[in-house]
This record gives C-alpha cells, sequence and structure tokens, in this order.
C-alpha cells in the first residue's frame, strides 16, 4: 500500500466518521464542528486530487464564513431543549437499512470493474511550474465568462433576498427625508444666542 | 494508486450519509440544511475525481458554481430559518406542518 493509498484512507476514515458523527449528534453547535472536520477531509482529498483552488475555496469560504453563520443562527436562535427528545422516530432503522442498501448497490456499480486502475488509469502528475489557478481563470474568463457573470449576479441576488427577508421596519433607522432639507430654513438649523458676561466692576 | 472506483465509492458513502441524516432527522431545519451541504460536497468530490482522472478542467469549474449557488443557498435557506423562528418559536421540523393540503 503506497502513501497515498494510506493519506486517502485516513481522511476518508475522518469524512465518514465526523460525517456520521454530524447526524447523529443531539448539540446543533457540535454538529457544525463534525460538519467542519468533515469539510476539511473533502478539501485535503480534493488536493489529493490536484484541484488546489478548489480545496483552499472549501475552507475559506465554506468553513470561513458559511459554518461560521450557521454558528451564528444557532447562536441567536434559542433552541428548544425538548425538542431533542422527540428526534429519531421509528423511520431509523428502516432508512438505515435503505441507505446500505444503496451503498452496496452503487458500490457494485462503481466497483472496480467499471472504474478500476485498468480501466482509468491514474494520470501522471503535473510539473512543479503547473499552477491550477492559472488554468481555472484562463477557462473561468475565456470560455465561461457569461456563467461567471451569472454566478456573481446571483451571489447580489442572494445578499439582497436575505436582507429583504430578515429586515424589520421603522425600527432605529435613519432615513433622508429630502423634502425637510431642501425646505430648511437659516433659523432653524442656527440659534443666535447673546451672552451676557458677568460685570467685573461691581467691586 | 488510489483508483477512480475508491472515490466515487466513498463519494457515494457520502451522499447516503446525508440522505440518512435529512431522513431520520426531527431535531430542527438545521440540521437538515447542514446534510444537503454534505450531499453537495459529496457530489461535489466526484466532479473533482472524474476531471482529475479524465484531465479535464470543466469538471471544477462545474464544482465552482456549484459552491457559489449552495452558499446562496444556504444565505436564504438561514434567513427564512430565521423568520419561521420568530413567526412559530421553534425550529422543529414537526412545527412546519401548518401548509395542510
Amino acid at each position: 500500500m503506497g502513501f497515498e493509498q494510506i493519506i486517502f484512507y485516513i481522511f476518508s476514515f475522518w469524512f465518514v466518521v465526523s460525517s456520521l458523527a454530524m447526524i447523529f449528534s443531539r448539540n446543533a453547535a457540535k454538529a457544525v464542528l463534525f460538519l467542519v472536520l468533515a469539510f476539511f477531509s473533502a478539501a485535503s482529498i480534493w488536493i489529493l486530487l490536484e484541484a488546489e483552488f478548489l480545496a483552499i475555496i472549501l475552507i475559506l469560504v465554506y468553513v470561513g464564513a458559511v459554518m461560521v453563520l450557521f454558528l451564528f443562527v444557532i447562536k441567536m436562535l434559542n433552541i428548544d431543549k425538548s425538542t431533542i427528545k422527540a428526534r429519531f422516530t421509528g423511520y431509523l432503522p428502516l432508512r438505515l437499512v435503505v441507505a446500505i442498501i444503496i451503498i452496496v448497490e452503487m458500490s457494485l456499480v462503481l466497483g472496480p470493474s467499471q472504474f478500476g486502475l485498468d480501466v482509468f488509469s491514474v494520470p501522471a502528475r503535473h510539473s512543479e511550474d503547473y499552477s491550477n489557478i492559472t488554468v481555472l481563470a484562463m477557462q473561468f474568463y475565456t470560455t465561461y465568462v457569461y456563467p461567471f457573470e451569472l454566478a456573481a449576479v446571483l451571489l447580489l441576488i442572494a445578499i439582497i433576498a436575505a436582507i429583504t427577508l430578515v429586515h424589520r421596519n421603522d425600527t432605529n433607522r435613519k432615513k433622508q427625508s429630502i423634502s425637510e432639507q431642501v425646505n430648511v430654513q437659516a433659523k432653524d438649523r442656527v440659534k443666535i444666542v447673546s451672552i451676557f458676561l458677568p460685570n467685573k466692576k461691581e467691586k | 494508486m488510489v483508483s477512480l472506483s475508491e472515490y466515487l465509492i466513498l463519494s457515494s458513502i457520502i451522499f447516503c450519509i446525508g440522505l440518512v441524516g435529512i431522513f431520520v432527522n426531527r431535531t430542527n431545519i438545521i440540521t437538515l440544511l447542514m446534510c444537503v451541504e454534505l450531499i453537495l460536497v459529496a457530489v461535489n468530490t466526484n466532479f473533482v475525481a472524474f476531471s482529475h482522472f479524465l484531465g479535464d478542467e470543466a469538471g471544477q469549474i462545474f464544482v465552482f458554481f456549484i459552491l457559489t449557488v449552495a452558499a446562496s443557498e444556504v444565505a436564504i435557506g438561514l434567513a427564512i430559518l430565521t423568520l419561521l423562528f420568530r413567526s412559530r418559536g421553534s425550529i422543529s421540523v414537526d412545527v412546519t406542518n401548518s401548509l395542510k393540503g
């Protein structure tokens, strides 16, 4: 067993274990942290597949932004402890059996006879001066430039939609009234007060 | 040498774990969203593995777009979750049955 295989099996083991711990943990904050571990394992496997840019994006964007957003929401919402008791209804054994059947079937389909080393040989590693980011950027800004801009528009729509959904009206909002600003007079803004200094001749 | 079938089987296992998480989970909708994220990461692993073994960068570009869509989906999903908590006072899966058909 080669070094690459050992690394692959270590990260796969942690990927599967942390995913299982994520769906079976009772505490939602712990589930988020297990999902972070699963994402780190996935990013390591992607680096093994020479997709460095996507692995870094997965860690920076997913772990750094999306999972922190999950944690913020969990901490903001006061999750009722009594609902935790109500999980895992009688569906659990049936679903586990169904999932195991799906895994076995997919493993039979995706097994070494169809996707093994003799069918898909391992490609040669790229040289040292190969840049994954350069190759992807060349594709993004030439062939896929319209989908790239559409993705930017989609993110803008997501920002607007999220703000519109959770925004509450007219509390502590500082809004501008143009007509009041135009109609303002000098006496509204500046008030002349005369200050009388105390007379020193009283001594 | 790690073959393509091992990557595919790993991602199918992760996919099924996410599926089971969606089915059995009754506690809160946040865990449901996290299971969807897990399924997306499994599918993305498939894309990256095929991109590596076929020597085509289009798979990685597709993964980039999937990540973009998933990030915006999470942002809107969590906003809806906050609204649900304001109106229902809970984010349990069982309280979201008010829309009876």
